[in-house]
């Protein structure tokens, strides 16, 4: 049996009985922040500011060319822990798109479950074209499954386009054109 | 064992270790024996092809005891021990064959800083293209430079330029950047193939592979030289951005296509084929494989796959497919057509349900042209497993014609056919619908729809099972994939047909239950074969009882119908 401890209470002073101080102090706490600035944001009319770097939900991006960045090497695909992304590769017809027929390689189809994402970051991270993100986005929400799972088309939309440090693949259709001369 | 005795060991010695290793290899080899983990690096040494020695990436240190000149005495340390001369520079280990008393370093500081450098020279005009490069996650390049790369280039100038995306031939693109030049797809269609197409041409980093000037790399072995690419400058047209290989489960598969019985690994994810690559047998097929082989697996997706099980065209389970089978089997005057394509255990069991039902079997071949290399004449991987289980006592015909004749007068009731179509073979559908039609079959025919029962049948993918090649080789299969839905075993309905006709009653069968019992029956086998046991290499059988057959095979990579002997296979690992 565990031991019961009976605690003495000290009896309430008359001050105490009225309630008047505890009102008091009350009233001061709510009237000196009624004049402060509000921190309440009406959500979902207002939002907030997200940080830079914040893992919201992977989307994939184009270059300030327009140009589709993912090359389906499914590097996403494997390192994705709970297996959120499947990807179909597919080969870029140099016939229908002659700008882009050196990369050769683009999704066919690019899924990611949302249902299944945990926000990791490791598929922006082990990404070798910097084409997929984790940017801004952090409220989904959908009436089924397959709503939760965004198409290549929905994470274009959800990425748009971010700046470009190498331009890689224009360089290398540069570096194509110009040839070297032996 | 008979063969190891026969190759004579030496003794060298590889980082301060002594070890056995056959005479004449390479050091190369000698290293790979030794075990311990160790790897000599190298890409142009391939062990089926000549040695060309132009990579340079399998340097190591060699030396050799050190004799007096006048005398022949050795030379001795002041400790004893024989004083080695070590070659100033380092040597290449895929031209230097083992010597007794050789010393080897693989792992000194030459060594290493020899293979860093031939790293750092390869990678100067390399394009990063792994991202969108085919051979990412099994390139040797890619393997050695994490290992032997520094991590960041110093080369500043332009990269070279080379021609991309250049179709080779119907199934084999090129990518010249990636080339590292060497050369072993040049000679493996010179020595291998014996159709001469690709060379060099230009000097110095500008060289680059090419065809010859109005010619295709078209032979039927074209897709070797994209499995020994050690980089991802051959690419396989079919396989070409289909997906990522480290995604890809392996299994050890035969190929059907003939009676060489090509050993080959069916690369698959979550239930679909990808690819078929060869898998080394040096006793079959060294390391090359068919393109036609390769192709086979299309057939597995095909629309025209036997999905139900069916009575008059009604879908219906299984059993009562099987209890219908033997209903008509027992009513007598029964033929059972089988395959040559049938595993070993589905012919066990035709042959066990023919006798059953005193029905006689028959089997009809296909033959084609051989090409002297790995494609024999007899287009079938298992025609001696038709004769091993006494399926046939003589090589099977070309077509059906007696069969025919007894239909018509009117002296045969059923006809049980294997992936047959017998339309072609001399028995039109208006004689067929004189009699009861079982077929089995993996794909609709026009049997198939005039057969009153119909069971569909597996693909070589989807089941276990055994195939005996030309050399009485028993080599074994395993499922690579799924088969379609609802679609058992073949010899697991054969049992539900075959054990009634014996009034037993149909026992849950396993392969190795179906093992057991053909160990038992057929004195060729021996005693305590199983399939889950048989040898990785296959279980060589003496079909010196079947020599008086005159088989069609003409003489080819492995076949030499002069010879009764079952060629041996080489020591492992040469
Ligand atoms: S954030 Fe993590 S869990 Fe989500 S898709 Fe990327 S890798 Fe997968
Ligand atoms: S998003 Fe990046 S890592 Fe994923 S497939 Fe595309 S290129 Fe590869
Ligand atoms: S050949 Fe190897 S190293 Fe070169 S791009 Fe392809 S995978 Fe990368
Ligand atoms: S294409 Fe491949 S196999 Fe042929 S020379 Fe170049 S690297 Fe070697
Ligand atoms: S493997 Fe020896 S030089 Fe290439």
């Amino acid at each position: 049996m565990a031991k019961t401890k009976v605690l003495e209470r000290k009896p309430l002073t008359f001050a105490e009985k009225t309630f008047l101080p505890q009102i008091a102090g009350g009233l001061k706490t709510t009237f000196a922040t009624m004049l402060q600035k509000k921190v309440t944001l009406q959500y979902p009319e207002e939002r907030p500011n997200i940080p830079d770097n914040y893992r919201g939900v992977p989307t994939l991006v184009r270059d300030p060319n327009g140009r589709e960045k993912c090359v389906s090497c499914q590097l996403c695909e494997f390192v994705c822990p709970p297996k959120a992304i499947r990807i179909t590769p597919g080969e870029i017809d140099p016939e229908a798109e002659p700008d882009r027929a050196h990369v050769e390689k683009a999704p066919k189809e690019f899924d990611i479950n949302m249902l299944r994402c945990i926000y990791c970051g490791l598929c922006q991270e082990v990404c070798p074209e910097e084409a997929i993100y984790l940017q801004d986005v952090f409220s989904l929400s959908g009436y089924s499954r397959e709503e939760m799972i965004n198409n290549k088309e929905k994470l274009y939309e959800l990425g748009g386009t971010l700046p470009d440090s190498h331009y890689k693949w224009d360089k290398k259709k540069a570096a194509e054109v110009a040839g070297n001369s032996h | 064992m008979k063969v190891e005795s026969i190759v004579e060991h030496i003794t060298i010695k590889i980082d301060g270790e002594d070890v056995q290793v056959p005479k004449g290899i390479n050091v190369i080899e000698a290293v790979k024996m030794a075990g311990k983990g160790k790897v000599v690096p190298h890409y142009c040494y391939h062990p089926k092809l000549s040695i060309a020695g132009n990579c340079r990436m399998c340097m190591v240190e060699m030396g050799m005891p050190m004799r007096d000149r006048a005398t022949g005495e050795a030379i001795l340390e002041e400790d004893g021990s024989p004083k080695i001369g070590w070659m100033p520079k380092p040597t290449i280990g895929c031209a230097t064959d083992v010597a007794p008393g050789m010393h080897i370093r693989t792992d000194s500081e030459m060594v290493k800083e020899s293979r860093n450098g031939v790293t750092e020279f390869l990678l100067i005009n390399h394009p990063l293209d792994c991202p969108i490069c085919d051979q990412a996650g099994e390139c040797r390049l890619q393997e050695f430079s994490a290992e032997h790369g520094r991590g960041y280039s110093r080369f500043i100038e332009d990269k070279n330029v080379k021609p991309k995306r250049t179709r080779l031939g119907p199934r084999v693109m090129l990518d010249d950047e990636r080339c590292i030049l060497c050369s072993r797809c040049v000679r493996f269609t010179q020595e291998v193939a014996d159709e001469d197409v690709l060379g060099f041409v230009d000097r110095g980093t500008y060289s680059t592979l090419t065809c010859y000037p109005g010619k295709e790399l078209a032979h039927n072995y074209s897709l070797n030289t994209v499995d020994i690419c050690p980089v991802g400058a051959l690419t396989s047209t079919d396989f070409r951005f289909k997906m990522r290989v480290w995604f890809l489960k392996r299994t050890p598969s035969i190929c059907t296509e003939s009676s060489v019985g090509a050993n080959t690994e069916i690369w698959s994810r979550e239930g679909k084929i990808y690819r078929i690559t060869p898998r080394r047998n040096d006793a079959v097929n060294d390391t090359w494989m068919t393109d036609s082989g390769r192709a086979l697996y299309k057939a597995v997706e095909s629309d025209d796959r036997l999905t139900h099980y069916t009575i008059e065209g009604v879908h219906k389970t299984s059993d009562e497919v099987a209890a219908a089978a033997v209903e008509m089997l027992k009513a007598g005057d029964a033929v059972v057509v089988g395959s040559v394509h049938s595993s070993l255990e589905e012919q066990f069991y035709y042959g066990m349900i023919a006798q059953r039902c005193s029905a006689k079997p028959m089997l009809v071949s296909h033959y084609g042209e051989g090409d002297g290399l790995l494609l024999s004449e007899d287009r079938s991987p298992n025609l001696r497993g038709a004769l091993v289980t006494g399926l046939i006592d003589a090589l099977p015909t070309a077509d059906l014609e007696p069969l025919a004749r007894s239909v018509e007068a009117g002296s045969v009731k059923t006809i049980f056919a294997v992936n047959e179509d017998l339309t072609e073979l001399g028995l039109s559908k208006e004689l067929l619908a004189k009699v009861q039609v079982i077929y089995v079959g993996t794909h609709a025919n026009a049997t198939s729809e005039v057969a009153n029962l119909v069971i569909p049948s597996l693909m070589v993918f989807e089941k276990d099972g055994t195939f005996i090649n030309q050399n009485f080789l028993v080599q074994r299969f395993k499922a690579a994939v799924p088969g379609p839905r609802g679609i058992q075993p073949d010899f697991t309905v054969l049992e539900k047909i075959c054990a009634p006709l014996a009034q037993e009653k149909p026992a849950p069968v396993t392969i190795d239950a179906v093992w057991e019992r053909m160990a038992a029956t057929f004195d060729i086998l021996p005693e305590d074969a199983r399939w889950r046991t048989l040898p990785e290499a296959g279980l060589a059988l003496d079909g010196t009882a079947f020599q008086e057959l005159q088989f069609v095979e003409t003489k080819n990579l492995k076949y030499d119908p002069a010879k009764a002997e079952v060629p041996q296979a080489e020591p492992a690992g040469v």
